[in-house]
């Protein structure tokens, strides 16, 4: 049994990796994809999760894109092109003639204008959670209807990519004037798809735009997201009931969606900008003590771990605070020397055996926080919970439903000890990656609770650095010392696999399950 | 003539020990009580009976099936299956014992009082029972989960205790109060009243220890309860969590993503939950048979 599903993923892996580039995308037919979870309100100014992503991102157009296929290069989305000064303080976009919004009014550089005044500085009641990305934007100035020119305070390597990022959906600026709340409740933009309705706790329905910009797309007349999750949704798509899920899926779902679709699936994988971290609590005892934090990190054996559980678990890749085989990734050479990624895991324990007597400590009680997130949250908690163990500690295991979870960490003076945290992003960033490291008054992302001026001074040194070698080198600084003091430690990778109907064509896996979802490109065969 | 009376003799019958005689006229409880006497003593003894430790993760036996190395076979951690059932017993029976007592006992009381002071008291608690006998068993378990969250004390959830428990004192405090209502008629209880005793000490001393036939009765059919509510509340995330050996946090996560692969991941632990379900149930029918007279009639 285990082979012929062996075979099976081989062969649709085949296919996936060896889909013919030239074939003709054939027009019609309304696709239908499941989505585990619903958007909480409809701004994709305000949101983080891939539960808005999926179902709303069809009906916006951003400034740039991520080509999928080629990923991590980018291509324009509104903007026909651009180009970016020498210096690194001046970008100019020359936007597309002739976009138009669903409501048939014309896109010009105002439009964008007011899109990122809306990031960058949002009104009074609205939420940004881009505000930082743009934090070094000095203005904006529009010469012309299909001019926008961002001017920089000071030079920011990650700039260019924040104007790819799938969540900065360009708004028509009357309708902001009118109410800046409108996009909280309200769906109007340039994407392929209009807005045809949402039926909480049921679906979310697309129709084509005719006037879309591109001319001949979208290719599918329209789009059924249907909010349904964990064995009734791999069911759904082993029925056929569901084309496909763009989140991801374990090893144990793929392999049945495989013997249950056979040649009728495909399967794409890739690593994934997504790490589970575990976060100290460092204002509270023993936790303040780094040789605490650092013992814990010691005694995590992330290579046999890594090994294991991407058997059962969406998790694979070892990696430090960068996703590896990113570029600007630490080298597992590297890797090896920095604490709690040795291959010797007899050494690390001891040394971490060592450095809790030496803290007083040494058979350490803690409560590690988790969320009830079966996948990958339970498995790895469990994993880490056994090595710590094998230390001799005893760590209780609170699983907390998600929005106590996030309440647990993210209150003024939190309570907890030790998180299983996420890091997840749209693209590959050190800008955004390193966010969960920074100090708790720069970053709210950061859990910890620590103040280091020291890793602020690197991170704000890198992502001035355009030189991408001198850029390397200032993170190996900062990763080394982040993993040193390990206020907050990766675990492992996590590990993207989705299994699609052989039908569903034109769609690309990429490192996020945020970006590349516009369904522009998407077309069915059948 | 002289007549003598014929020699009379009475074979007094041999008086059998109680456990005997339970044996004998109810050998299915008797089934029963040997089921849950195993498994007390696996309980109390799973840090010797367990072959392996049942937190010790074990990557490279991962999902293997029964062997003589692993009987039951091994779960998605390398986790020994008859290890984690072994212990898990002790989840079951620590929860369930716990939560059928403090409901039953609670019901009994308000049983009681309610039988006991009658009117408008007994008005208002028998409304109040009508609404929580309005609500199925494990809605309002969940319910009082989502609302109380945990609070643990000693390793254990006390408000997991309160949500099993919950369900069980309406239900007792109606047959308890049926019970009660007669006894309150009794002459010793009016002479109890006559010599100025207190309320309490009626309620306690008088009339409770003559409900207990009942209490107990429906104690040990509340036990089977509770332990398929702690599965339930275990199996829907509500419950224990990982790594606490449960049988019904057995049932879910990781067992469902490999039924078809590791069957045994959720067929031993669902063994288990049906033998001591059904081990309880059946004690507490032979129980209520044994001791309610006029059934023996």
């Amino acid at each position: 049994m285990k082979l012929s599903v062996l075979l099976l993923g081989v062969a649709a892996l085949a296919v996936a990796a060896g889909a013919p580039a030239a074939e003709t995308p054939k027009r019609g037919g309304l696709l239908k994809f499941a989505v585990s979870a619903e958007p909480p309100n409809y701004d994709c100014h305000a949101n983080s999760s891939f539960a808005f992503i999926h179902p709303v991102r069809p009906h916006y157009s951003t400034l740039l894109k991520f080509d999928a296929p080629k990923y991590p290069a980018i291509k324009g989305d509104l903007a026909e092109s651009w180009t970016v000064a020498k210096d690194g303080l001046t970008y100019t976009f020359k936007l597309r003639k002739g976009v138009k919004f669903h409501d048939g009014s014309a896109l010009t550089s105002a439009d964008i204008k007011a899109t990122y005044d809306r990031l960058r500085n949002p009104p009074t009641g609205v939420r940004s959670l881009r505000q930082a990305s743009y934090a070094d934007v000095a203005s904006i100035e529009t010469p012309d209807p299909l001019t926008v020119v961002f001017k920089l305070k000071k030079a920011n390597a990650s700039m260019l990519s924040n104007f790819a990022s799938p969540w900065d959906c360009v708004y028509s600026a009357a309708k902001l004037k009118q109410d800046p709340k409108f996009p909280e409740r309200n769906i109007m933009g340039t994407g392929p798809f209009v807005f045809a309705g949402h039926v909480a706790g049921s679906h979310w329905t697309g129709r084509r735009f005719d006037d879309y910009f591109e001319k001949g797309k979208p290719y599918l007349n329209g789009y059924v997201a249907i909010f349904i999750s964990g064995a009734p949704m791999v069911n759904a798509l082993a029925a056929g009931e569901v084309l496909a899920e763009f989140r991801g899926h374990s090893p144990a779902d793929r392999d049945r969606l495989l013997k249950a679709l056979g040649d009728r699936a495909v399967a794409q994988e890739s690593p994934w900008v997504c790490s589970l971290v575990v976060t100290f609590n460092t204002k509270k005892k023993p936790f303040d003590d780094a040789r605490v934090r650092r013992a814990l990190s010691l005694a995590i054996d992330r290579w046999g771990g890594a090994q294991a559980l991407s058997k059962v678990a969406l998790v694979r890749h070892v990696g430090g605070i960068l996703r590896p085989g990113y570029d600007l990734a630490a080298s597992e050479k590297e890797l090896v020397t920095y604490p709690g990624f040795s291959r010797d895991i007899n050494a690390s324990r001891a040394e971490a055996k060592k450095l809790l007597k030496e803290a007083g400590v040494p058979n350490l009680t803690f409560t590690l926080t988790n969320r009830t997130v079966a996948m990958p949250y339970t498995p790895v908690g469990v994993f880490l919970i056994d090595q710590w163990r094998q230390i001799g500690l005893n760590v209780k295991h609170e699983q907390l439903e998600t929005r106590l979870y996030l309440a647990a960490q993210q209150r003024d003076k939190p309570t907890f000890e030790a998180a299983l945290d996420f890091n997840c992003d749209f693209m590959d960033e050190p800008n955004l990656q390193l966010q969960k490291y920074l100090s708790h008054d720069r970053s709210a992302i950061n859990y910890a609770q620590q103040t280091d001026r020291v890793l602020d001074d690197f991170y704000d040194k890198q992502s001035g650095e355009l030189d991408r070698k001198k850029r390397y080198a200032i993170i190996r600084d900062f990763e080394k010392r982040a993993l040193e003091q390990a206020y907050t430690i990766p675990t492992i990778w996590w590990h993207r696999i989705i299994v699609h109907h052989k039908a569903l064509k034109g769609w690309h896996i990429l490192p996020s399950h945020y970006a590349g979802q516009d369904l522009a490109d998407v077309w069915l065969d059948q | 003539m002289t007549t003598t009376a014929a020699a009379i003799t009475y074979k007094v019958p041999k008086r059998r020990h109680p456990v005997l005689q339970f044996i004998v006229h109810q050998p299915l409880g008797a089934a029963g009580l040997a089921v849950i006497i195993v498994m007390m003593v696996c309980a109390a003894l799973a840090p010797w009976v367990a072959p392996y430790d049942p937190l010790a993760v074990d990557y490279g036996a991962m999902l293997m099936g029964p062997s003589a190395a692993h009987w039951l076979g091994t779960d998605s951690f390398g986790r020994d299956v008859a290890s984690r059932i072994i212990h898990g017993a002790r989840t079951a029976l620590a929860i369930g014992f716990v939560a059928s007592l403090w409901g039953s006992t609670v019901g009994a009381i308000i049983g009681v009082v309610s039988a006991y002071f009658g009117g408008k008291i007994d008005l208002v608690i028998q409304r109040i029972m009508d609404v929580l006998l309005s609500f199925p068993i494990i809605v309002l378990a969940i319910t009082v989960v989502a609302v109380l969250g945990k609070y643990i004390v000693l390793g254990i959830d006390v408000n997991l205790i309160i949500a099993i428990g919950l369900p069980m004192v309406p239900k007792v405090a109606r047959v308890v109060r049926s019970s009660a209502l007669a006894i309150r008629e009794l002459p010793y209880v009016d002479a109890a009243r006559a010599a100025g005793y207190s309320h309490m000490r009626i309620i306690f001393r008088h009339i409770l220890p003559n409900v207990v036939a009942p209490y107990l009765i429906m104690l040990t059919a509340f036990v089977a309860q509770a332990i398929l509510a702690e599965a339930s509340l275990s199996f829907l995330g509500l419950g224990v969590t990982e790594p606490t050996p449960s049988w019904g946090l057995m049932l879910s996560g990781a067992a469902a993503d490999f039924y078809q692969q590791a069957p045994w991941m959720i067929v031993f632990p669902g063994i288990a939950i049906s033998l001591a379900v059904f081990a309880f149930n059946l004690f507490g029918d032979s129980l209520r048979d044994w001791l309610d007279p006029k059934i023996k009639i």
